[in-house]
């Protein structure tokens, strides 16, 4: 039998208005430091690229960021709502790929109309991406695995199709591919960075203003009480699969601007990418806390170390690969020591 | 008469296949008929050369990285972890074989001696084994990103390391490793045979499976116990490293050549794959290394049907997929309860029978 | 106590809540056999009973989390039945549970209306109208006499605040019923008083309210009528101050313990002459406790006293070596020692049984035979193994001596009940034969007959000269089992007591303004 103390004139009442002295931070700082942190390198190392090479400093460069990168920021604002609600989809390259594919076979081989080829591959990403978050969600079966399936099955399916390329030599798809909006002096962008920005800003909206976005990061933080709570999990879950199957899809008609061929090789380890997008942009692997914003600035960080490294000559490609593991690195680290920090609750 | 008396000893058979291993090795046992439905040839084997030759040996040699990679997978899966360097991992460690062989024209020179070769792969090995253990256990990363850093990373590093080439090695004392057969049998299998046999070993006869069996499940109550959770993490994945830069020396040694961009390419995925197809759950805790040798033999079965149906390798993928989906279902309790409802009578407390 | 709301005895208004006839089986196993339980507008209803009584099952069957196989609900004499918590929302009921079931990485306002956000017109793309969530979120938030920031994230506040915000968003369903499942386990007493101010504002309103919790004290001081269940069965209901607490005790454990309580044997009193044991000086944490000097001589029982967040748990985890002290020095058998893990302080012949034992404790999927000889083992190390046999036997001699119920040693302890679990835990400690053995709330959550087996086993160990530092919340359990008593406030030690000192002194102590030392 335990008792309570009836509370004596002597004891200070216990102020439930503050939060304990280790939390009182300003809100903005520990959430927001990985994507200021982003930020400030992007900036930096624009600068240095500046600085360094001439030529670099020109708004074209910039804009070609943009340009080069379109299909991997649609990829990435998918895989941010996925990795937002706690799970991973390892099956976006493959899903690329095999809509360059379908396209490049239906527009080239069966001589659809891009009109008509274009709306069936987009239904077919998101058909793709609706049946891997319903096996996750109706058998409770771990995303990694399945979307690892999926990434076999999408790339089996392309070579099913044609293990050779596919040229695409449509006529308008080609301009299509060629057309610029011209923005000023020397600076233009392409059908799929529009497309790209379209689908930030979209995402943005979903992700602040709808339920649906809502959900995702209440299901990322903590899934039963989501539950509990009466959020439509089920529904919620489903759905961030699915729509990350739709900008696969989306991403790989844009891929198809970019390449004008369908192949199965395309887009090999373009997951790998746009997970280090969405990490370097400041959401966490774990679910719940990040920001749609970040992961274009964490597209942009890998365009520019590319970009970096092309306009110096020197280096070969693969230093890519070496320089974004050790800015993964970096990020990761940090994301760990400010959740250490954040600490134990009381 | 009421619901629980039914409730007897259950049937030798229906005992079997409770098992954990019965349902993968039926499905190997499937796969080798298979097989045999489509080559009568498939489980011919005879003596040729000097050594044993058919099918079935094909399959023992080729699957001897996968099994090794499986193996050391299976260690990190265990202590709740995964480790998706491996593919790599086996890049770097062939890459470092190769540099150290010297890639010389000459069948009969290399840089260093065959046993610098060997131990400075698997050095280098352990080392980047020790890397994702370390951000793992002391920095406290999930393992999927500790691992993902060094599998962006890795491949620059190894290509770093050929200069971007594929390097061809003519030095004939390395192919033995993939290649060469002692008492009749690949030697690869002898390599994957020991490591099997010294892991259970170490798992059954030492506090080892204990230990990281506590610390897949709850490493929180483990350190409370007493268990080095830290140091046997980060064993784990110095092992798992070990065995990619051993399974790395058989591949290179295999094909004759280090290629620092598409060695092990996918293996950490077909790895992953073998432990999940023996029964060892994705969240770490209870472990069975005969199912990964088996779920790995499998996956190289399976590639092996592919092959001899005369269907294109490309299809692979989609059966690999289409096994991955059905072995994830039938491994899914809500998806047992559903077919199991759907296959079963309900029945109500207390209705008569 | 007396309800407001209620009439003159006779004539009560219409249930806002009735459930009668609820079965539920788990695998042909019966957790609930015609259970009822009624519900008036305005009154705080307890429902008691041991672990395993059925409680949480008859919680979740409200919720819409379970479905029974038999019985009725009606809400307000209508048939009602939710099969979802959702529809369960929608009829009005709401819970509040143990874990605060909220998401911490959302703001307090969202945690709130999530579900249910206000939004803009279609023009405006129907997007959420985050001002009016705040606005509303700001009123529902001073309604229960919360001034806090709506618009920071949940997890800035403490477990307390954050029950009361899930409080807050039963309101904004418009609940007609009220469940909290456990809710004052993590509070301390001043919160618990805040909690009870809230509810009885709401019980004014209107509102039924369910109270689930094992503190009997608490059940008087708030609650209207009280419900007990025992099996899974209904045993009664009645109004609070027609059943005594020895009646309240009998009906929940069908045998009077109440008496077998009072007879506890005095604890032996230790040999002053010894020399410490165990002695810290000035040992500190920044941030977790203050310096504190302690001293514990060998088959000493201290108890260490003091409100939830007075440091216990932190002092218990530095002597352990599950954290590291800043500042002070901690000296076995009079050698400076310092533990960086808690192999060090096992291999000096401490042993520490967690307070969480889901968490800290169990190793879940892993044998009841597994977990108890696991500290053994550890000790042991990784060469010299422990066979199957031996583990058997070990944990043969446990499940006798403790009491353990349990199928067989080869059950995964998961499978056990908690009290039967905390039994293993203590066991796999009893294994390594320490010289200091530390127990952290090790009867909390635990059925009364069990508690009483554990407190009896703490004194038989001491009276085999281990010595023992026990920390409880209970503080008559302290009183009763200690030889000395220190006590723990703010994180800093506030004075010492000798065995045989009442319940009040430590009350005073901790309540005193000035140190004693």
């Amino acid at each position: 039998m335990s008792a309570v103390i009836p509370p004596t004139p002597n004891f200070p009442a216990m102020p439930h208005s503050a939060p304990p002295p280790a939390a009182q931070r300003p809100r903005l700082n520990p959430k927001y430091l990985p994507l200021a942190a982003t930020v400030t390198l992007f900036v930096a190392m624009a600068t240095l690229g500046s600085v360094l090479y001439t030529g670099f400093f020109s708004t074209q460069v910039f804009l070609n960021l943009l340009i080069d990168n379109a299909f991997l920021l649609i990829v990435a604002v998918g895989m941010t709502f996925v990795i937002l609600s706690g799970g991973i989809d390892l099956s976006v390259g493959s899903v690329v790929a095999l809509t360059t594919m379908v396209l490049a076979a239906l527009v080239e081989h069966r001589g659809w109309s891009p009109l008509a080829a274009v709306p069936l591959v987009l239904l077919m990403g998101t058909a793709f991406g609706a049946f891997m978050g319903f096996l996750i969600e109706r058998f409770r079966l771990q995303p990694f695995i399945v979307t690892l399936a999926g990434m076999f099955l999408a790339r089996g399916l392309c070579y099913l199709i044609s293990i050779d390329s596919i040229s695409i030599t449509h006529e308008a798809y080609s301009e299509l591919a060629q057309w610029r909006l011209e923005l000023w002096e020397g600076a233009s962008l392409s059908l799929g960075a529009l497309i790209a920005i379209g689908v930030l800003l979209a995402a943005l909206f979903i992700a602040h203003c709808t339920p649906f976005g809502r959900a995702v990061y209440a299901v990322g933080g903590s899934e039963n009480s989501a539950v509990l709570m009466g959020l439509p999990v089920r529904s919620t879950l489903i759905g961030v699969y699915t729509l990350s199957g739709l900008c696969s899809a989306l991403a790989g008609v844009v891929f198809t601007f970019y390449m004008l061929s369908g192949y199965g090789l395309h887009a090999t380890g373009m997951e790998l990418d746009a997970i280090a997008a969405v990490v370097i942009g400041g959401t966490l692997l774990t679910g719940g806390v990040g920001y749609v914003a970040g992961t274009l600035f964490g597209v942009l960080m890998l365009g520019i170390i590319q970009t970096l490294i092309s306009f110096d000559g020197t280096l070969s490609s693969w230093w890519t690969r070496i320089v974004v593991g050790v800015l993964l690195f970096v990020f990761c680290l940090l994301q760990r020591l400010l959740s250490r920090r954040a600490g134990k609750p009381r | 008469m009421s619901m629980s008396e039914e409730r007897t000893t259950p049937s030798p058979i229906a005992a079997l296949l409770h098992h954990r291993l019965a349902w993968p090795v039926i499905t190997l046992l499937l796969l080798l008929a298979v097989n045999t439905a489509f080559n009568a040839s498939f489980l011919h084997i005879e003596w040729r050369d000097g050594h044993l030759y058919g099918s079935l040996i094909d399959i023992l040699n080729r699957a001897a990285p996968l099994v090794l990679v499986s193996l050391g997978m299976t260690m990190v899966i265990a202590t709740r972890g995964i480790d998706i360097s491996v593919g790599a991992v086996v890049a770097i460690a062939a890459a470092v074989a190769a540099w150290l062989i010297g890639g010389s024209m000459s069948a009969t020179e290399s840089r260093f001696p065959l046993p610098v070769a060997i131990l400075g792969a698997i050095g280098v090995a352990m080392l980047c084994g020790l890397w994702n253990g370390v951000l793992v256990a002391r920095v406290g990363m999930q393992p999927i990103i500790a691992t993902l850093i060094l599998m962006v990373a890795g491949r620059g590093i190894a290509q770093l390391i050929t200069d971007g080439q594929i390097i061809t090695i003519y030095y004939t004392p390395y192919f033995f490793m993939g290649g060469g057969y002692l008492a009749g049998l690949p030697f690869s299998l002898f390599v994957a045979g020991g490591v099997f046999a010294v892991l259970y070993l170490a798992t059954t006869r030492t506090a080892l499976g204990l230990f990281i069996q506590a610390v897949g499940i709850n490493p929180t109550a483990a350190r409370v116990a007493g268990v080095q959770a830290g140091r046997l993490i980060v064993a784990a994945y110095v092992f798992c490293g070990v065995c990619a830069g051993i399974a790395g020396l058989l591949i290179s040694s295999n094909v004759k050549s280090a290629d620092g961009n598409n060695a092990g390419q996918l293996l950490e995925l077909d790895a992953i794959l073998a432990v999940t197809l023996g029964g060892t759950a994705l969240t770490g805790g209870r472990f069975s290394l005969v199912g990964s040798v088996i779920g790995a033999l499998i996956i190289q079965t399976l590639t092996y049907a592919i092959y001899s149906l005369g269907v294109p390798p490309e299809v692979n993928l989609v059966v690999k997929a289409a096994v991955v989906f059905i072995v994830m279902l039938l491994q899914s309790p809500e998806f047992r309860a559903q077919v199991g409802g759907l296959a079963r009578r309900p029945s109500f407390p207390g209705a008569p029978l | 106590m007396k309800n407001p709301m209620e009439t003159t005895a006779h004539t009560p208004p219409v249930p806002t809540l009735e459930l009668s006839g609820i079965h539920k089986q788990f695998s042909g196993i019966p957790v609930l056999r015609d259970v009822q339980l009624r519900l008036y507008p305005g009154e705080i209803h307890a429902l008691m009973g041991q672990n395993g009584a059925g409680k949480s099952t008859l919680i979740k069957v409200l919720t819409g989390v379970i479905k029974p196989s038999a019985g009725q609900m009606r809400l307000a004499g209508a048939p009602a039945w939710p099969d979802t918590p959702l529809a369960a929302q929608r009829l009005g009921i709401s819970t509040v549970y143990q874990e605060v079931n909220l998401c911490p990485n959302l703001s307090v306002a969202e945690n709130i209306f999530a579900g249910r956000y206000p939004r803009h017109g279609v023009a405006q793309g129907w997007r959420i109208d985050w001002e009016q969530l705040h606005q509303r979120a700001r009123e529902l938030v001073g309604r229960i006499g919360l001034s806090i920031d709506v618009t920071r994230l949940l997890s800035d506040y403490p477990v307390a605040v954050q029950q009361l915000v899930a409080i807050a968003r039963a309101l904004s369903i418009d609940a007609r019923v009220l469940i909290l499942d456990e809710p004052t386990s993590s509070l301390d007493d001043d919160e618990v008083q805040k909690l009870f101010e809230v509810l009885r504002r709401l019980r004014g309103e209107g509102l039924a309210i369910v109270f689930v919790t094992h503190f009997l004290n608490q059940v008087y001081a708030v609650s209207d009528r009280i419900t007990v269940l025992r099996n899974g069965t209904w045993v009664g209901e009645w109004a609070a101050r027609d059943l005594g607490p020895q009646a309240l005790i009998a009906a929940m454990l069908g045998r009077d313990l109440a008496a077998q309580a009072e007879h506890t044997p005095a604890p032996l009193a230790a040999n002053g002459a010894q020399a410490a044991l165990l002695q810290a000086e000035g040992l500190a944490q920044a941030g977790q406790l203050q310096p504190v000097d302690l001293q514990i001589r060998p088959g000493e029982v201290v108890g260490l006293a003091g409100l939830l967040g007075a440091g216990r748990t932190e002092l218990a985890r530095l002597l352990f070596g599950l954290e590291q002290p800043d500042r002070g020095m901690l000296r076995i058998d009079g050698q400076t020692v310092a533990f960086d893990d808690p192999r060090d302080a096992i291999r000096h012949g401490l042993a520490l049984c967690p307070e969480e034992r889901k968490t800290d404790g169990i190793v879940a999927e892993l044998s009841v035979r597994e977990n108890i000889a696991l500290a053994l083992q550890a000790r042991m190390g990784v060469g010299r193994f422990l066979s199957r046999a031996e583990q058997t036997a070990i944990a043969d001699r446990y499940v006798q001596l403790l009491g353990i119920k349990t199928a067989s040693v080869d059950t995964p302890i998961g499978l056990l009940s908690g009290g039967n679990q905390q039994k293993a835990i203590l066991a796999r400690w009893m294994a390594i034969e320490p010289r200091l053995l530390i127990l952290d709330e090790p009867t909390r959550g635990i059925d009364v007959a069990a508690k009483q087996e554990i407190m009896d086993q703490i004194l038989r160990l001491a009276q085999a000269g281990m010595a023992v530092l026990f920390i409880s919340s209970e503080m008559s359990e302290v009183v009763r089992v200690a030889h000395r008593i220190v006590v723990l406030r703010d994180r800093r030690k506030v004075g010492e007591l000798p065995a045989g000192s009442p319940e009040d002194a430590v009350y005073e102590l901790i309540a005193a303004e000035h140190e004693h030392v």
